[in-house]
């Protein structure tokens, strides 16, 4: 997958990181391994309590913008066999 | 041989400062978490290498950073800032019932006797404390659940617990400050809160004399004198001599007694510090020339320090948590400002010198003295 730049300093990761996340490959998964090989990285892509996305954030792979389906929805077959990223993207703001 | 270290949150990053007790040559470090807001940075007085800062971003929140080197290296500790319970609501800014939602953490207040301990002042107000520096934090939900959580209402900044102050001669009392609620006394160690805020008169509320909602900006105490309080409040500087308990105004010949920062010297608990703003509305400096001003007699009575500041077309702000002092021999005082200077008076507000001028806009200063003098 892919981090914002202040995700990949924070977690002193480089610009992708490659996950093993068993099938099903859920947008759930991958953030739930993301965070046990990074807990720095907790509560700050999904809010504490909730587990629902941050508002400033998006998820998007192979073209599609996956933000509002459900996190428990498999990611297209590319993302799973490792051949495209999922991408976390901020959204772009001045300031 | 003495140092002082002066720890600088930006809206941009973190800046680490340093000196010898001349203070006139300075190295900068920085920016740490470049791009990130640093709400606040403090050190542990029982281990002055110890030191936290709070890092956040309306993108990806809050992080909390710890370091045990004196700044030369972080680590994310923990950041879950869960309510005890179901928080319930407090006032919007229209008046209607808001849930409580956290947003941020304004202050970190390390313990005056536990290397490990600290307390984080958050937004949507609450305190919370970690036992295990930083790595957990657990809400001290007296204070929310006292019974006036449903009458606070947000400042323009926000609903921000700013302002924590540690007793050093009684460990069970604890000050704290929410911007608009009003200041607050625990006597046993954080379990039960009251309001300290008899004698603040805000003319903007509907009870200009209510319990709470007023908009606290800061309070400052010396840690000699910890009966004696003094606050900047939206209009009006105060002060207290029983704890809390009772305000005065001593505003007295300031040109305007809207600020946001209030500080005590280091030797001297009836000198006080203030930089007086335009208004409410107009949130910089009067006819654009930078003033401290000094009260040498605990309020009513001050002067304008102005020398080494700039004369003319200054307009920017100096917020509540950017001014601090250090504990040398002769104390020096410290602000940071919303155009990223930050200054020093080496010599108790006398004379200014700019030790950085091209800063993204300073959100806090604190001070650690190091060395002979101890922190």
């Amino acid at each position: 997958m892919v981090l914002p730049y202040h995700l990949r300093n924070l977690a002193g990761v480089g610009a992708e990181v490659r996950l093993e996340v068993a099938a099903p490959v859920t947008v759930r998964r991958v953030l739930d391994e993301l965070e046990e090989r990074y807990p720095m990285l907790r509560g700050t892509i999904r809010e504490y309590g909730t587990g629902q996305r941050r508002a400033f954030l998006r998820f998007f792979a192979c073209e599609e913008d996956l933000s509002h389906e459900s996190m428990d929805a498999e990611l297209p077959a590319p993302v799973a066999e490792g051949k495209e990223p999922l991408l976390v993207i901020g959204a772009i703001a001045g300031g | 041989m003495s140092k002082v270290r002066v720890l600088v949150g930006t809206k941009k990053g973190a800046f680490v400062l340093t000196s010898d007790g001349k203070r006139k040559d300075w190295k900068v470090s920085g920016p740490h978490f470049a791009g990130w807001e640093i709400y606040h940075m403090k050190g542990s007085p029982v281990n002055p290498e110890r030191l936290y800062a709070s890092q956040t971003s309306g993108w990806f929140g809050q992080v909390v950073q710890r370091s045990d080197d004196g700044g030369e290296s972080w680590a994310p500790v923990g950041n879950k800032f869960a309510y005890d319970g179901v928080p319930g609501t407090h006032q919007w800014y229209d008046g209607t019932p808001h849930p409580w939602e956290f947003k941020r953490v304004w202050h970190l207040e390390p313990s005056l006797t536990d290397a490990e301990g600290v307390y984080a002042g958050i937004e949507d107000a609450a305190l919370f404390h970690s036992a295990d520096g930083g790595a957990n934090w657990t809400e001290l939900s007296g204070l929310r659940e006292h019974g006036t959580g449903p009458k606070w209402q947000p400042g323009a900044g926000g609903m921000c617990l700013h302002t924590i102050i540690l007793d050093p001669s009684d460990a069970q009392r604890i000050y704290i400050a929410i911007s608009a609620a009003g200041a607050f006394r625990s006597d046993d160690g954080g379990k039960s809160w009251k309001p300290i805020n008899k004698g603040l008169v805000s003319d903007m509320m509907p009870e200009p004399t209510g319990e709470v909602g007023h908009c606290v900006h800061h309070v400052a105490m010396h840690p000699a004198r910890p009966q004696t309080l003094f606050m900047q409040k939206h209009w009006d500087v105060m002060r207290s001599d029983d704890a809390g308990d009772h305000w005065r105004e001593v505003s007295g010949n300031l040109p305007t007694d809207f600020g946001f920062a209030i500080d005590v010297h280091a030797h001297e608990p009836e000198t006080i510090y203030v930089v007086p703003i335009e208004s409410d509305s107009l949130h910089f400096p009067m006819d654009g020339k930078l003033r401290v001003y000094r009260s040498r007699t605990g309020g009513n009575e001050w002067e304008a320090l102005g020398k080494g500041l700039p004369e003319r077309d200054c307009y920017v702000n100096v917020l509540r948590d950017a001014m601090a002092v250090d504990r040398l021999e002769e104390c020096g005082v410290y602000f940071g400002t919303t155009g990223g200077q930050v200054y020093v008076s080496p010599d108790g507000g006398d004379c200014w010198t700019a030790i950085a001028e091209h800063l993204p806009g300073v959100l806090s200063v604190e001070v650690q003295t190091l060395g002979d003098s101890g922190q």
